[in-house]
């Protein structure tokens, strides 16, 4: 008889191999990375740009820019583009972050040269038809309405501006600034960023030499730049840890998110603060999913997160928690904090989130595209492939001290701005 | 093409193999078949609910998801009106935790109170994050009722209501146990980094002495034809009026399921479809419109739903969108259309390919309908739908009789 009381041995995982970017440079300096590998025949191929020239005067200039880059080109209709792309089961994606305006395909190898060359006219000829936007102001504005009806939402926007102010990190939408927006603002905006100079373009999956050669005939000295580009950048004040309580009287539940400004990426702190933030609220097992949903029910699901974005980076614990207990949840988040900060964590706990960890970590490298995000993680944050290294050596060594040491310099109670929406109990 | 090999232990759980050398991880998907379909009507909510005490303990371990974080491993599972489905993925080289965990917890649960206690609470707040707490949150809350009179589809995974969830003893949660989590109501699939003797092995091993039951037979009422229009009004703190018309369709291993899967397609997948280009851009009706299949086992429903602009009377949003699929049933599909749905469909179908998971998932879900390798003729099905078959389906699915309307309207 076997004793199904004892486990099983295990290991812990000793290699991680990460399938390295090859570099390309295009005739007009476009800046081609190539990331190869897997068994089906098809490639992701990402156009990535630099949000720049940011004003708080026509806050959503970039992003529908970049939501209207296939509603129409000088050549082609927003149907015809969509008629295109969906006759070759390929996927033509925008993509808006803080940082980046991206134009993402998907495309079978074998309908690149009828796909391709949609995605060039899309960058470097869209004309954005006045009868287009008319819809996707009307559509972005009923939509929006809806979306201010979810309290989680509304957290978030009120904690984005609470923690960014008056930059595109912290912009609040509004219907008002959709009614703002005109063609010349999108025609300008769209002049300025999407150029070879303020571009990457990352190519992964099974990257055949005959998909290099079409990239290169598209988007290289053919693509024509040369304006001046200023990248955005911001700076932010120290909050000073206030609440923000959005009282909404029918609410069964109320959004919590608590956070604050803080390092990204590039700070030799940031592989020690994620451990940090793994054992707190990064995975099923952390202490605040431990505490309040698996022991006291308050919640469907507790988090948190430490986010890298170019000009800052942020931490934040966020969950939705039934009215009645809101105040009490909030209690219980408070002391799972300053246990971090008063407690060395056991030997016991800090091995299974050092295991945790590395295997997720292998887990989600599972093909060509997701080794293509690890790059774009350290390649816009300026880092090379020794951050992972550094990673899986502070992840396998980190100790208690160092994590308590963390825990005291980044995660001050006081500091947390609270943002609840919903009802306090 | 996923390959697969497939073998079944003496107390009848199914295990079916898939190596992909390409990974270093591994995944143990076990699929039950019993869904929200196969509850008491005076007990719903129950599949999932249990489900959530799956990772409350088992016999001998006292906790789920420690052992497996701790070898570097992640889980999770969901429930439908149909299915129960649990999926480990962790480093290959630790899959025997995997093995060890997974059968520990079809031998038996601990059955600990605290454990119900918590889950129903952590249930309830899902319940009111997801359904009451969201604009349009409870909209199948209403539509399954309408829908269906006599099939146990007429309640939705979560429940009929939060009563029902509240009311779960421990006594329930035992026999629930007892009728539907046994080998023989289960198939596993183990993918990734693996070696089919090796499975052999840890199969025998972890699973091979758990007790024979025999496969709990399903007997669930049918949906009789519906023979006339139904229609629902409902008023909520919503900002914008809505509108969900479903109507009745085939069950999944209908051939008749293909046609109208791509009649889907044409109508609402991607820019180009009709539904998007033609009431929302062209006709600039609706901020928002979808259709798309529940694709249930038993006979599912087709759905269209939409948003109207403000100034759009629900009479004109709903005449276009009976001008469309009365367009379907009126006019062949152009070759085309056909092809750029099934060129979509045979993307969609690679693209799945590239994670194991998903493959896992997969071939758990076809042995179900009755033979994983069916997955690997899925395209081809797809490929072989005319355009007269599209019609004719269309013919029968969208009939007045046949449909069940929700206006949401906001207060």
């Amino acid at each position: 008889m076997i004793d199904r009381t004892v486990a099983p041995s295990f290991g812990q995982v000793e290699n991680i191999e990460l399938l390295k970017a090859r570099p390309i440079v295009l005739g007009n300096g476009l800046k081609v990375f190539s990331i190869a590998g897997g068994e089906q025949d098809l490639v992701r191929i990402e156009f990535i740009f630099e949000n720049i020239a940011y004003t708080a005067l026509k806050p959503l200039q970039a992003y529908a820019t970049n939501t209207m880059l296939n509603d129409g080109t000088s050549e082609l209709s927003s149907s015809e583009i969509a008629d295109k792309i969906d006759y070759y089961g390929a996927f033509l994606q925008t993509d808006f972050s803080n940082d980046q305006s991206s134009v993402t395909l998907y495309s079978l190898n074998k309908h690149l040269s009828a796909t391709l060359p949609i995605v060039k006219a899309v960058i470097s000829d869209s004309i954005f038809p006045q009868v287009e936007l008319d819809t996707f102001i009307r559509n972005q504005k009923q939509k929006l309405s809806v979306n201010l009806e979810k309290n989680d939402f509304l957290s978030r926007k009120i904690f984005n501006s609470v923690l960014f102010g008056n930059t595109l990190y912290g912009y609040d939408t509004r219907a008002e600034d959709y009614d703002k927006l005109t063609r010349d603002q999108l025609q300008e905006y769209f002049s300025m960023a999407y150029q070879p100079e303020n571009c990457t373009v990352v190519i992964s999956g099974k990257v055949t030499d005959a998909a290099l050669t079409l990239i290169d005939q598209l988007f290289g000295a053919s693509w024509k730049g040369g304006k001046v580009i200023s990248p955005n950048s911001f700076n932010f004040y120290r909050g000073s840890g206030q609440e923000h309580y959005v009282e909404k009287p029918e609410a069964l539940q109320s959004a919590i998110r608590l956070g604050k400004v803080s390092i990204n990426r590039a700070h030799s702190d940031f592989p020690g603060f994620q451990v940090l933030n793994t054992i707190l609220g990064g995975y099923f097992g952390s202490r605040l999913m431990a505490n309040i949903r698996e022991d006291k029910g308050y919640t469907y699901g507790i988090g948190s997160a430490l986010v890298s974005m170019k000009n800052a980076g942020y931490f934040f614990i966020a969950s939705e928690v039934g009215a009645e207990v809101c105040s009490s949840a909030i209690d219980e988040i408070h002391k799972e904090i300053e246990i971090l900060k008063t407690q060395e964590v056991s030997g016991q706990e800090l091995g299974l989130v050092r295991n945790y960890m590395l295997g997720s970590m292998l887990g989600g490298l599972e093909n060509a595209m997701s080794h293509a995000d690890k790059f774009k993680n350290i390649y816009f944050s300026g880092l090379g492939y020794d951050y992972y290294q550094n990673y899986i050596k502070t992840v396998k060594t980190i100790t208690p001290q160092e994590l308590l040491a963390l825990a005291k310099k980044y995660l001050d109670w006081a500091e947390l701005e609270k943002v609840i929406v919903g009802k306090k109990s | 093409m996923v390959s697969f090999e497939r073998f079944t232990l003496d107390n009848g759980l199914r295990v079916l193999v898939h190596e992909d050398p390409t990974t270093p991880m591994a995944v143990l998907n076990i699929l039950y078949d019993v869904g929200a379909r196969d509850e008491n009507p005076d007990q719903t909510g129950f599949a999932h609910l249990f489900e959530h005490l799956m990772f409350g303990g088992s016999i001998n371990i006292p906790s789920y998801d420690e052992p497996l974080q701790r070898v570097g491993g992640e889980n999770n599972a969901f429930t439908s009106n149909d299915i129960t489905n649990y999926y480990i993925t962790l480093p290959a080289v630790n899959l025997e935790t995997a093995f060890w965990l997974e059968s520990d917890r079809m031998l038996s649960l601990a059955f600990s109170e605290k454990s119900l206690e918590v889950q129903r609470n952590v249930v309830s707040e899902e319940f009111k994050q997801r359904y009451l707490n969201q604009p349009y949150g409870d909209v199948w809350l209403k539509l399954r009722p309408l829908a269906y009179k006599d099939h146990p589809y007429k309640w939705a995974t979560i429940g009929k209501s939060l009563k029902h969830i509240e009311d779960a003893t421990i006594d329930d949660v035992k026999a629930f146990f007892k009728k539907h989590y046994n080998p023989a109501n289960a198939i596993m699939v183990v993918g990734g980094d693996v070696q089919l003797e090796e499975v052999k092995r840890l199969s025998e091993k972890w699973f091979g002495n758990i007790p024979a039951i025999g496969k709990s037979q399903r007997n669930l009422p049918a949906e009789l034809p519906q023979t006339e229009a139904r229609i629902e009004t409902v008023k909520a703190n919503v900002p914008l009026d809505a509108i969900y018309k479903v109507f009745h369709m085939p069950a999944r291993t209908d051939a008749g399921y293909y046609s109208a899967d791509l009649i889907s397609d044409i109508l609402s997948r991607g820019n180009s479809s009709r539904l998007f280009r033609n009431l929302l851009k062209d006709q600039k009706l609706f901020s928002d419109i979808n259709a798309y299949l529940t694709g249930s086992l038993d006979a599912g429903l087709f759905v269209v739903e939409g948003k109207p602009l403000p100034g759009i009377s629900m009479e004109t949003a709903e005449a276009a969108i009976w001008a469309e699929l009365d367009r379907v049933k009126s006019e062949l599909v152009s070759e085309q259309e056909l092809t750029k749905v099934k060129n979509k469909m045979e993307s969609t179908m690679v693209f799945s390919e590239m994670s194991l998971l998903d493959k896992a998932m997969n071939l758990a879900y076809f042995e179900l309908l009755g033979d994983a390798d069916q997955l690997n003729s899925e395209t081809g099905k797809y490929l072989a739908v005319s355009a007269e078959e599209i019609q004719k389906q269309a013919q029968s699915i969208f009939r007045k009789e046949n449909s069940s309307t929700l206006y949401y309207l906001a207060n």
